[in-house]
């Protein structure tokens, strides 16, 4: 599905910005959320850790927590509070955490 | 002598009139913001190199918009102003605050106005965790901020003036708005006429809206009943069934559901602080307890705007501007009585108008116990109505902070601010108890995740 879940009304005369998810590139506009640079090619930022299906942001205030990402190096970023900016490389699986083994 | 220190949290409309309050005083306050930008939710701006109008961006409210942003403006040289910082916490006389995630620091103040505002209020339906469900004041943000739908096709539910006016941005904006779908009878609204008239002007704007999104062909429904939001877990939602005030089926396909039953006042800050609470029984929530300048129970620790109780944005101007004289009286500074008694006057009016709106627009509490088994309630951490039913009748878990324990409900991501409301009202159903005996969720800090490298550099600074 290259169809996003956001749809433009305005304000799309902005310079473009490209960034890549999940090894795909895909473009935005320079003053977009992280958020809306995602769904606008993309149908969902994360998936339920419960199993419930994917999730795409709720509140789009930084209250709710839903639509947390992650770059490639394993920072995790709120997309909705979040600039996009070129180049970010993110993913919408937590990337896999290995732990430090003390013993 | 040096100055008091006093901090304002939030740059809405309560926080920036506090705040000018405050330096017309000759006090030079601090300005706590989380966001990048003032304006709050309701005046939120569009980012740097937008182009809209505030015309465009604000309709009827546009000049209250502007003001308050040329004011804050004016205000930014003269205040100590820190955006982007999250007030994560409050210990006696001392605020915690965090800048971009990483940079900690504790704040001593003389006196604390917390303006924290609100966020939706929301009842779950069955699948409002589908990905395209968001709630009413995100589709609002989409817009206002990025000038984007959520959706293709969307549709509104839930119930609140703040639904027909966001339904008709969209509109406004060239979205497709297939129906809005009112909870509350409309025989409802004409009940509470009496209350409503203590602002005319907004209830005329309202009755406008209305018949301007009927003209644009948008399904209007009141006293509908949500059955549920339909959809797949890959796909996300893909329809709405509610039953209408006549008891037929509706059926509407769609890609995005905007939900909101009114907004909740987020009064963590209010709570770590150990100030009092009351059940506000004509809204079904608990408000912090304040005197009718905003003084809280607490001493030094002062409430106004929407996070003490919801009266909107004109309502949260002016009670900025008194609690901050408050604070000034209380500091030992002279204040201007008549402009005190001005202040109290206008907030008993819109008060009378709050509840107008309860009565016009009531939160639909009685859903919760016709809510199926199998429907979410906690979003975060996937917690059903049957689990919470069954932690009632087999847990006996009727206080909402052992439901909390026993199930999860409430401590997830969001920290119960999307499902707390709902589920204390499901837990009441199930127990046959009244909805304030079974109390409220606890504020606790941090009141939103923060990195634990954060957290260590606090710890090192105590």
């Amino acid at each position: 599905m290259n169809a996003g879940r956001f749809v433009r009304l305005a304000e799309t005369a902005r310079a473009s910005v490209q960034l890549q998810a999940n090894g795909r590139t895909i473009s935005a506009l320079e003053g977009d959320t992280l958020m809306v640079a995602l769904l606008g090619s993309l149908g969902h930022l994360r998936h339920s850790e419960f199993g419930d299906g994917v999730r795409s942001g709720f509140c789009l205030m930084g209250a709710c927590q839903d639509c947390w990402v992650w770059t490639e190096d394993g920072e995790r970023l709120r997309a909705c509070t979040t600039a996009v900016r070129e180049g970010l490389r993110i993913v919408t699986n937590p990337p896999e955490v290995s732990w430090p083994n003390p013993a | 002598m040096a100055q008091p220190r006093v901090i304002v949290v939030g740059a809405g409309p309560a926080g920036v009139r506090c705040a000018q309050t405050l330096v017309e005083a000759g006090l030079r306050p601090i300005l706590i913001e989380e966001g990048r930008r003032d304006g709050g939710q309701i005046y939120r701006r569009q980012p740097e190199g937008f182009k809209r109008a505030y015309a465009a961006l604000y309709g009827a409210e546009a000049a209250k918009a502007e003001d308050l942003h040329r004011s804050f403006e004016a205000l930014r040289p003269k205040i100590d102003y820190r955006p982007e910082t999250l007030a994560w916490n409050v210990t006696a006389g001392t605020l915690h605050v965090v800048h971009d995630h990483t940079h900690t620091e504790t704040l001593r103040y003389d006196a604390l106005v917390a303006c924290s505002g609100a966020t939706d209020r929301l009842m779950p339906v069955e699948g409002w965790n589908l990905a395209g469900c968001y709630s009413l004041g995100a589709a609002q943000i989409a817009l206002k901020s990025q000038a984007c739908a959520i959706g293709r096709r969307v549709i509104f539910m839930g119930t609140g003036p703040l639904l027909y006016l966001v339904a008709s941005q969209y509109v406004k904006a060239g979205a497709k708005v297939l129906a809005v779908l009112d909870t509350s009878a409309f025989s409802r609204r004409l009940r509470a006429l009496p209350a409503l008239a203590a602002r005319p002007d907004v209830l005329i704007k309202g009755m406008v809206l209305t018949a301007a999104l009927r003209q644009a062909g948008v399904a209007v429904h009141t006293g509908v009943t949500p059955l549920r939001i339909k959809g797949t877990p890959e796909a996300g939602v893909q329809g709405v069934v509610v039953r209408d005030g006549k008891g037929r089926e509706l059926n509407f396909d769609c890609d995005a559901v905007s939900l909101g039953y009114h907004l909740r006042a987020e009064t963590q800050l209010a709570d770590l602080a150990q100030c009092k609470f009351r059940f506000d029984a004509e809204s079904r929530q608990w408000l912090p307890t304040i005197d009718v300048d905003g003084r809280s129970s607490v001493a030094g620790v002062y409430l106004a705007g929407d996070g003490a109780r919801i009266l909107g944005a004109d309502g949260a101007e002016a009670a900025g501007r008194l609690a901050a004289l408050a604070v000034l009286s209380d500091l030992g500074h002279p204040v201007p009585q008549d402009k005190m008694t001005a202040l109290r006057r206008t907030l008993e009016k819109m008060d009378r108008f709050r509840l107008g709106l309860i009565q016009a627009f009531p939160w639909p509490h009685e859903q919760a116990a016709t809510l199926p088994d199998a429907a979410v309630v906690c979003r975060c951490e996937t917690i059903t109505a049957g689990e919470l039913r069954r932690v009632v009748t087999e847990m006996g878990g009727c206080e909402l902070n052992r439901t909390k324990a026993f199930s999860r409900v409430g401590m997830g991501r969001c920290q119960g601010r999307y499902c707390g409301h709902a589920a204390a009202e499901v837990v009441a159903h199930a127990a046959g108890v009244p909805i304030e005996v079974v109390g409220r969720l606890r504020g606790q800090a941090p009141v939103k995740p923060l990195l634990m490298a954060a957290l260590e550099a606090t710890t090192g600074d105590a």
